[in-house]
């Protein structure tokens, strides 16, 4: 099998990204909420520093280290919740249509009519900044893509002869919608997780730079940019790096994401065995 | 005809409701088949064949729906039965074979699973019997090297290999009744002959009945004792499969015996034209007054174009619905 480049890079860059999230304690130099030391505030990058010190003197590498862990966290966790959410509706209402069908397509549209970061904010607002609460905002937000594309692939499997053949053989509902609607999707909703997965880490670092995610001074991406604001022109090094992390991750997840769809293809899957 | 039929029609009619009318796609429709029997129901493409196999288990969905008469099986009425009553019917007693093995089959799944799946389903094996099972089914229906195959999806399968697969599925419960729509349309003629050898002869083995439904009157004698012909969503004569092509009675079913050709035959040897029956047939909702085929007909009179006619048992045996049968 001819390896594809952008599975392997981008499946590189978020086994890399998961690694240093879970190896966070052996990888990081020091402590990155405690070890804060004035004497070494603002220290550019060096053998000493790797990514310098910010205005506390915390590492910056250490702060990058540990928060891998929480945008990694909130990436797959929320988008897991926004892929149960979307495929639950969006299959259901393209199989069973009629009336629910109706129910879920009007959700669907009001969530594509309201931006995913305003709602998302607004949840926040009235759950207050935490980890749980963003979790849980951009877990509810960010479904009606997967739900639109859930319901298109019922709508069109549901007419397959295999699943009016498995209705003839006596399937139930539930097991129709598991056993043949859902494997045969599976492809294109993995791949849109994958890059929601993306997204996901951007909301966080966006809602996090807004002070709404991940609190000071424990270290998210986002905050960290957030902090950095003030200092971009005298320390770069503060926004530089914690900017690269969340490039890089969300680079590694769409190329993932790209290199899934191809052999996802069940076609395909011959010509590897 | 004695005992207890297994399936039981009675003046089945099927409505067509395209949301400003309803018109009739199929009605009177009337036969029984009996344990281990094999009966054919044969008629041009939209003459309500498929969808009488389809309410006979149940899953006429609208625009159609049964709008009058009676299915039993085995003495009970289907349509009185519960949903779930109803699905465990499907697959376990009634199964069904499908034209187009290409689609039939769920393609991410491997053929063993989709035969395993039977057992759990209906027999409550657990898995690890229903795999052993599924590749005793495989060899069954002479797939070579089952235990292998199995694991194979169903796109590394030919069409023929396909199509026992769909057997092995639509036997696996041991069903009472296999419901075979057009189960060899889209395989080749040589492939063709294999699987209907094969299907009889199972059904044979395991007592099994088979309804089977094509528009090919040849096919259909040759595989079933009697044969029931269908025209414009009424069957118009029900014969035994002999009788069928030696006397055939109502003038549609001689049109169709006349326009099949016959090895040897001054028209199969390119030496005379094969006779047809002129005309099209009618859309559904534009059928005829009196009988059906009365426009095409060329023993039509004026009885056929006012009344309906009724259906005539014939002294030979079988039934015919013709004003003017032989």
């Amino acid at each position: 099998m001819k390896l594809r480049a952008n599975l392997v890079i981008g499946g590189s860059l978020f086994a890399l990204a998961i690694i240093v999230g879970l190896l966070a304690p052996w990888l990081a130099h020091t402590d990155p909420v405690m070890d804060a030391n004035l004497m070494n505030a603002e220290e550019p990058p060096s053998w000493t520093w790797w990514f310098g010190t910010d205005g506390q003197g915390r590492d910056i590498y250490s702060r990058v280290v540990y928060g891998a862990r929480i945008s990694l966290t909130v990436g797959i966790v929320s988008q897991l919740i926004n892929s149960i959410i979307g495929v639950g509706l969006g299959l259901s209402a393209g199989y069973f249509g009629g009336w629910w069908d109706d129910v879920v397509n009007a959700l669907t549209n009001l969530m594509l009519a309201i931006p995913s970061l305003i709602f998302a904010l607004a949840i926040m607002a009235v759950l207050g900044p935490g980890l749980t609460s963003l979790l849980i905002a951009l877990g509810l937000t960010n479904w009606s893509f997967t739900c639109r594309l859930a319901r298109a692939s019922a709508l069109s499997l549901r007419n397959q002869g295999y699943v009016q053949a498995a209705t003839v053989l006596g399937y139930g509902d539930l097991r129709i919608m598991i056993t043949q609607l859902l494997p045969n999707m599976l492809g294109p909703i993995v791949v849109i997780g994958t890059l929601g997965m993306g997204s996901a880490v951007l909301s966080e670092a966006a809602l996090s730079f807004l002070g709404l995610g991940v609190r000071p001074p424990f270290p998210s991406w986002g905050s960290m940019l957030s902090e950095a604001r003030d200092q971009i022109t005298t320390a770069p090094w503060l926004s530089v790096f914690p900017g690269l992390a969340i490039f890089l991750t969300v680079l590694g997840l769409n190329l993932l994401g790209d290199g899934l769809r191809d052999i996802l293809d069940p076609q395909s899957r011959s010509r590897r065995t | 005809m004695t005992g207890s039929p297994l399936i039981e029609v009675e003046d089945l009619s099927i409505d067509l409701d395209d949301g400003s009318r309803r018109v009739p796609a199929a009605e009177g429709i009337s036969f029984r088949i009996d344990r281990g029997e094999t009966f054919g129901l044969v008629g041009e493409s939209g003459c309500g064949k498929s969808i009488t196999a389809l309410a006979l288990i149940g899953l006429l969905r609208p625009p159609l729906s049964v709008s009058g008469g009676v299915i039993r099986f085995e003495g009970r009425e289907i349509q009185r039965l519960s949903a779930a009553a109803q699905r465990s019917l499907r697959g376990n007693r009634i199964a069904m074979i499908f034209q187009e093995p290409m689609t039939a089959l769920n393609p991410v799944s491997p053929v063993g699973r989709q035969i395993a799946e039977m057992f759990v389903l209906h027999k409550g094996k657990s898995w690890r019997e229903a795999n052993q099972l599924a590749v005793e089914s495989l060899a069954s229906v002479r797939v070579p090297a089952p235990e292998r195959r199995v694991k194979d999806y169903p796109h590394q399968l030919s069409g023929g290999m396909r199509q026992r697969v769909m057997i092995a599925i639509a036997l696996a419960c041991g069903p009472d009744l296999l419901i075979a729509d057009e189960p060899t349309t889209a395989l080749d003629v040589t492939v063709q002959a294999e699987i209907i050898e094969l299907m009889r002869n199972l059904c044979a083995e395991r007592g099994t009945a088979i309804l089977m439904i094509s528009h090919d009157l040849g096919l259909v004698a040759n595989v079933c004792r009697r044969v029931a012909v269908m025209y414009a969503g009424r069957i118009v004569e029900e014969r035994s499969s002999a009788d069928i092509f030696r006397a055939p009675s109502h003038p549609y079913t001689q049109g169709l015996v006349d326009s099949l050709p016959r090895l040897g035959s001054r028209a199969a040897l390119g030496r005379s034209r094969l006779k047809e029956i002129a005309g099209v047939v009618p859309a559904i909702t534009n059928f005829p007054d009196g009988c059906r085929f009365n426009p095409r007909c060329a023993q039509a009179t004026d009885i056929c174009r006012t009344a309906a006619p009724k259906t005539d048992l014939l002294d030979a045996g079988g039934l015919v619905r013709c004003h003017h049968h032989a």
